[in-house]
């Protein structure tokens, strides 16, 4: 039988490799593979659970039960650029909810939706432990801590126009953030290609050339 | 006395304290050195026994107590971190991953070498993809200068640190869940017994430990448990990262020695409240924890026993102040929202119950309520943790549900009249 894969690029097929490597028991690979999966399909579409059911010895049935738990896991489509607000409580009592509204009005996108174009998906999120930094987002999961409204409809307007390759957390914080909930360090060279977290194994993160700091 | 042990290095180093160059030369790894050139695994445990240190996940667990629960004769054993850090109002772990990763790797080396441990996992929230990225670089760091893999430092002692992560899903860090989750499975919590030292990762024995306790471990070996055990009040011994955010002047991570007083910590550490206006409520202890007001608490000890005494928890350390100005219908409504979109509905009480207490707080917030409303409250409440009691008791498999109590017995207590107030306005108008 040939991999169930064969079609995807030999990188991705490597990565697969990689992912399920690391652990005692293949079944453990779902949700890694499912995000490397959904970057190469843009979301966890029916053939990428099928996919990872055949990598992982399950049934798409099984996977699908797996996918459908975790609020990450995108079954529908997704923009290139997924703006996540934070609207639990640290942030709500600092505006939150006026940081949504913001970000409805200069994507044109309401809450949960994506554009035509899909450039932009919205989406109110809860706690994403930046609450000192309060109100935060996140673009494609990378942070942007202590807006305003005015700030976030503008980090916006910016994605639009400028459309980064790699969004870097360090420099939307420069343009467009404010407080942080800790003094962030050194500057951070990757950032997210697309809207799965940019973390090594998926190949969504990138180094990035943005202002940073 | 020392009063920074986690933030140290990070204090001092801001540019490169992630960096395993910057690690050794502030002493680094000096403890695994030491572990595995001089200590039996056995007096690396009695050190962690010895520095009493509570779990920081949020339970208070003592850590030397949990690694004792471990079978004797079952192999292999896994060790996972937890670093799912979801408690609304928590951001301290994610300082330690992305500011000191090799804190925590020595750490992890250190427990496993004390636990027989060949392979530890490190379970990372989805949303944390830069703290998993500055781990994954310490990880391989360590790797390549031989501080993990096969044969340690020449040791003998082999580990492989595997990093997971989560895809947004607070219930996954709850021990059981997560252990589901990190085995390729919806996140649902387990029924306990057995515990996961017991039975835990692929059924084999496991032990659960957060980001922060871990990351102490090194300064355990290094100084000695004795040593730990003399720092702050003897039952919550340590130093400890406390997350302040809300209507604070100074939001941020604080490592403090604890003993302190509320009042020390809001008004001195947090720089009091903008504006000049007055603290009305705060939450010691993330979203879970039932609040605390200045009228009972301000000078209430910041201890884990203390808070316990006075009926709530310091939790994950994350303490979320509320002003003057603060509606706490909007603030109850705002966290019961979270766990009713949390419950992994496993349970019927928490699945259904979260549900109705989130929509009367709704419609109350929007001048809909009915008199009948508060007792209806109180009541689906009590379904999920009968009594209203503290510490809850519960009708679930795990503490989900009773943590969305948390807020309705608080602003039922203290907030009452405002509570009755939006009732009556809403009767009124509508
Ligand atoms: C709903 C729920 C969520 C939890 N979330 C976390 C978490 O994000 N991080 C954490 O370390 N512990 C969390 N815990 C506690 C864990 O179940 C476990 O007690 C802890 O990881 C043990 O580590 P410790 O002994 O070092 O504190 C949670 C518990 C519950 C019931
Ligand atoms: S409440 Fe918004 S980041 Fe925690």
């Amino acid at each position: 039988m040939s991999s169930p894969i064969a079609h995807w690029d030999p990188e991705y097929q490597r990565r697969a490799a990689t992912i399920v490597e690391r652990y005692p028991d293949v079944r453990s690979a779902v949700m890694p593979l499912l995000y490397l999966a959904s970057l190469h399909h843009g979301h966890v579409t029916e053939e990428a659970m099928e996919e990872v059911a055949a990598l992982t010895g399950l049934t798409a049935a099984q996977v699908q039960s797996v996918a459908s738990f975790y609020t990450m896991y995108k079954r529908e489509r997704v923009g290139r650029y997924l703006v996540s607000v934070c609207t639990s409580i640290s942030c709500f009592l600092r505006g939150a909810d006026e940081v949504l509204a913001a970000v409805e009005g200069a994507t044109g996108v309401v809450d949960g939706e994506t554009d035509d174009e899909g450039l932009f998906t919205v989406e109110h999120v809860e706690c994403i432990g930046a609450c000192g930094g309060a109100p935060a987002l996140q673009v494609n999961y990378e942070f942007v801590e202590g807006v305003t409204p005015a700030k976030a409809a503008e980090l916006c307007r910016w994605l639009r126009d400028a459309r980064p390759e790699v969004v870097l957390g360090d420099e939307m914080q420069l343009l467009f953030g404010g407080r942080p909930s800790f003094d962030p360090g050194a500057p951070e060279p990757e950032g997210a290609i697309a809207p799965v977290p940019a973390f090594g194994p998926y190949g969504s993160a990138r180094p990035g050339t943005g202002g940073g700091r | 006395m020392t009063e920074r042990i986690l933030t140290a290095r990070m204090e001092a180093h801001p540019a490169d304290s992630h960096t395993l160059a910057r690690y050794e030369a502030t002493g680094g790894y000096t403890a695994l050195r030491k572990a595995l050139g001089e200590m039996s695994p056995a007096d690396v445990a009695a050190e962690v026994k010895a520095s009493n240190l509570r779990g920081r996940g949020g339970a208070g667990f003592p850590t030397g107590v949990k690694w004792g629960f471990l079978p004797e004769d079952l192999r292999p054993r896994y060790l996972v971190v937890n670093a799912d850090e979801s408690e609304p109002g928590t951001f301290k772990d994610r300082i330690l991953l992305e500011r000191d990763p090799h804190q925590l790797v020595e750490g992890i080396a250190l427990a496993s070498y004390a636990l027989d441990v060949h392979h530890a996992f490190v379970y990372v929230r989805g949303e944390y993809p830069k703290p998993a990225r500055r781990l994954q670089r310490a990880v391989d760091e360590a790797y390549e200068a031989g501080y993990l893999g096969t044969n340690i430092l020449g040791s003998g002692f082999d580990l492989e640190v595997t990093i997971h992560l989560g895809a947004g899903a607070y219930i996954c860090g709850e021990e059981t869940a997560l252990l589901n989750s990190l085995e390729g499975r919806r996140g649902e919590p387990r029924i306990k017994p057995p515990f996961p030292a017991v039975a835990g990762l692929y059924a084999k024995p496991t032990i659960v430990n957060n980001v922060e306790t871990i990351s102490t471990v090194p300064w355990i070996v290094a100084h000695g448990g004795r040593a730990y055990a003399a720092i702050g009040p003897e039952r919550s011994c340590g130093t400890r990262l406390f997350s302040l955010s809300g209507h604070v002047n100074r939001p941020g991570d604080y490592e403090i020695v604890m003993g302190m007083t509320w009042r020390d910590l809001i008004f001195d550490v947090g720089g009091g409240i903008p504006d000049g206006k007055a603290l009305k409520a705060w939450i010691p202890g993330g979203a879970s924890a039932p609040w605390f007001v200045p009228d009972e608490h301000l000078d209430t000890f910041v201890t884990i026993d203390d808070c316990a005494a006075a009926g709530s928890m310091l939790g994950s350390g994350a303490v979320v102040v509320m002003d003057e100005t603060t509606d706490v219908v909007a603030a109850a409504h705002r966290i019961v929202k979270f766990f009713a979109h949390e419950s992994c509905g496993q349970c019927t009480p928490c699945r259904e119950g979260t549900t109705w207490m989130e929509r009367i707080l709704w419609r109350i917030l929007h001048g809909e309520g009915r008199p009948a409303d508060l007792d209806l409250l109180l009541d689906v409440a009590d379904n999920i943790s009968p009594g209203l009691r503290w510490p809850p008791a519960m009708t679930t498999i795990c503490p989900l549900g009773p943590s969305a109590v948390s807020p309705i017995t608080s602003i039922m207590r203290y907030f009452r009249d405002e509570v009755e107030a939006k009732i009556t306005r809403g009767a009124t108008v509508g």
